[in-house]
């Protein structure tokens, strides 16, 4: 049986961030998007993780990913904000039909 | 039998992101894809553990599974008619992201089996790491630290500035 190596994590975490960028790529409403952005920060996560795990400095990583999920929170509760700011204006989240500036 | 636990634990708990990853990348219920966002967090909270790091799998527990999920979830509630079934997560050019996405994980895969990766040989046994980094923490990472809190409460600050309802 082979044991799990850093391939493993690394396969895992690409695939994770894909998923996230085609969710970022094709959604329209604005929570779809908002998805695939936590998607990523979490393969990006798990990318630090496991390096820091198999190249050296365990606790490192780990304090520089505790950051990220810090900023994460902070980051949805702000998109979340706006997304109820902009719903009292516009009445949709549709991220194709919030172009006034456009207009 | 130990190491075939260990790899079985592994694929169980890889299964459990990548499924929760797709079907929230794939659904066409915005309320799925929110839930099977659960699916997601939990299972790399499960690499978290495998990969020694129990501190951080509890933040991911507590912060993602438990905070953000739910501040999702607000979102689609507040956000649509509750009532109202049909809320959709419309897609916009579908076989543009798919090619983009799938250039890229190919792309990754490879070099990801290329590269020769400088792995210790005997890798550190696992051990406690929240001792470790409290006192990283209140050590050499004091300044990252304090500079996070100053973040949390301008963002609580920016959060109930931009959500208030406008009162003239």
């Amino acid at each position: 049986m082979i044991p799990i190596g850093l391939h493993a994590y690394l396969v895992v975490a690409a695939s994770l961030f894909c998923f996230g960028l085609f969710c970022v790529l094709t959604r329209r409403n604005s929570i779809g998007l908002l998805i695939g952005i936590e998607l990523m920060l979490n393969a990006g996560n798990l990318n630090v993780v496991a390096f820091s795990r198999f190249i050296g400095s365990p606790i490192e990583g780990q304090i520089w990913a505790i950051m990220v999920i810090i900023l994460a929170a902070s980051e949805a509760v702000i998109f979340l904000a706006l997304l109820i700011a902009i719903y009292q204006n516009f009445n949709t989240i549709d991220v194709d039909e919030i172009a006034m500036l456009k207009e | 039998m130990e190491a075939l636990f260990h790899v079985a634990t592994f694929y169980v708990f890889a299964a459990f992101a990548l499924a929760g990853a797709a079907i929230s990348a794939f659904s066409r219920r915005l309320v799925y894809c929110v839930f099977a966002l659960l699916l997601t967090f939990l299972g790399v909270a499960g690499l978290y553990v495998l990969l020694s790091a129990d501190f951080l799998a509890a933040v991911q527990v507590l912060l993602y599974a438990g905070g953000i999920l739910v501040l999702l979830i607000f979102g689609v509630m507040l956000t649509h008619e509750i009532a109202d079934v049909s809320t959709e997560a419309n897609f916009t050019d579908i076989k543009f992201g798919a090619v983009i996405s799938g250039i890229l994980w190919l792309l990754l895969v490879v070099y990801i089996c290329k590269v020769p990766w400088a792995v210790l040989d005997p890798l550190p046994p696992y051990a406690p790491t929240t001792r470790a980094i409290g006192l990283q923490f209140l050590g050499d990472y004091l300044v990252p630290f304090e500079y996070s809190s100053f973040v949390l409460l301008l963002v609580v600050l920016g959060a109930a500035t931009l959500a208030r309802k406008e009162v003239d």
